[in-house]
């Protein structure tokens, strides 16, 4: 199961789709590990937001294909090259701080995404994006109360979070990348132009790195490949652990 | 072959108005908003359902209740469809179901859309216990032991609760 669809509306589905099944997932891995009992909560209750609109986004995605394939197939039956998050989302967790960072970054991107979306032409889309605004808003909130109370907290909290903004910034110009697909999507009127995100996002993401103390560093390298298949190893071991129970048995119910 | 009776949508809708939320069982589907329209002819009823949130894990159940409920009134087929849009709100919340969720001990909901997108350090108006009445509370997370629920602490009674969060 590992063609590549040729649609680009369904290309672009699974691009939106694959960001939060992945991020959802490395976040459910905080379940149980959480610092606090309320963060563990908090942490899987986010994770679960993710994973529910991946779910609704790669069921419109293979209603729309039309090749038999359903969200669950998706999920489970593709293998990393055929993954089209961005890497931002599936380093590994890392401490606290860098989780609360990649948060950040995501959410506020997640939600100038989905602000955009739902005005879109295709209705299952925009209908989703609509819900998955007001579930982003409180992910944004999450992880920018979390920002501010770190990086003006002790030196420690400081230099953490400055450490996690300096080591992720390298995965956020992938964020705003456009190509084909992305092009035929606004082109169809389904999709968002990445590159209008960008200048909205690095002052959203400014104002509360300034408020955080922490330094926004400056463009340097950016990593990119994600969004057509080329990852870090870490997908590949992601995606052992979450599809082993459905390859081993497949087709099981309960 | 025997005419079935069509029913009103008044009719299905107190029919689903004992079925109850599974994570919030004071309340019932209807009440909180999930049922959107139900329709009905001779061969059966078409009942629409919109999820609180995205992920809510509760829907899969809720879906099956409402099969097992009407059709044990013998309506025929019933067939569930489920809708994103319009977005799911606690505004749909009415009055008398805000007060049972009081009395149940989960404060209700604020407006939607109140909420401010960057919290500037400043705490949220307090809002009131729901077992002691006073305001002197605070938040202890945006995120509670389900999906649509905060944690909330009461200064005067000592009593942890949930507010029901706007959405």
């Amino acid at each position: 199961m590992s063609s590549a669809p040729q649609n680009p509306v369904v290309e672009y589905l699974l691009r939106l789709g694959d960001d939060r099944l992945v991020l959802g997932h490395r976040l459910s891995e905080w379940c149980g590990h959480g610092p606090i009992l309320e963060e563990d909560i908090a942490l899987a209750n986010i994770s679960l937001d993710l994973i529910g609109q991946a779910t609704l986004i790669l069921k419109l995605a293979a209603e729309i294909e039309g090749t038999g394939r359903n969200e669950d197939t998706l999920a489970f039956f593709r293998d990393s090259a055929d993954y089209r998050n961005v890497q931002l989302v599936e380093l590994p967790k890392g401490d606290f701080g860098f989780t609360i960072v990649r948060q950040l970054f995501f959410s506020v991107y997640a939600l100038l995404q989905m602000e955009a979306l739902q005005k879109g032409r295709l209705e299952g889309m925009a209908g989703i994006a609509a819900k998955a605004v007001k579930e982003n808003r409180y992910h944004v909130r999450h992880s920018a109360q979390w920002v501010m109370t770190l990086g003006d907290g002790t030196a420690e909290s400081h230099a953490r979070i400055q450490i996690a903004v300096d080591e992720l910034w390298r995965y956020t110009g992938e964020l705003f990348l456009s190509d084909a697909v992305d092009e035929a999507a606004v082109r169809d009127g389904v999709g968002v132009d990445p590159t209008l995100l960008q200048a909205p996002w690095r002052e959203q993401v400014g104002d509360i790195l300034g408020r955080a103390t922490i330094d926004m560093p400056k463009d340097g390298y950016m990593q990119r490949g994600g969004r057509t298949g080329r990852h870090t190893e870490h997908l590949g071991h992601l995606l052992t652990e979450m599809q082993i129970v459905a390859r081993s048995h497949p087709g099981a119910q309960w | 072959m025997v005419k079935r009776a069509v029913p009103s949508r008044d009719e299905i809708m107190s029919v689903l108005d004992e079925v109850k939320d599974p994570e919030v069982p004071i309340l019932s589907v209807v009440e909180l908003g999930i049922v959107r329209d139900a329709t009905a002819d001779e061969t059966g009823v078409e009942v629409t359902i919109t999820p609180t949130y995205s992920g809510c894990p509760a829907m899969r159940e809720i879906e099956d209740e409402i099969r097992a409920a009407l059709t044990s009134r013998g309506y025929g087929e019933v067939r569930v469809r489920t809708t994103y849009s319009p977005p799911w709100t606690t505004d749909w919340i009415a009055e008398p179901a805000r007060r049972k969720l009081a009395e149940y001990g989960i404060a209700p909901p604020g407006r939607a859309g109140d909420v401010e997108l960057i919290p500037l350090r400043t705490r949220r108006a307090a809002i009131a216990c729901p077992y002691c009445a006073s305001t002197n509370t605070e938040q202890r997370s945006e995120f509670g032991s389900t999906a649509c629920k905060s944690i909330w602490y009461c200064r005067e009674c000592r009593q942890p609760f949930e507010e029901f969060k706007a959405i």
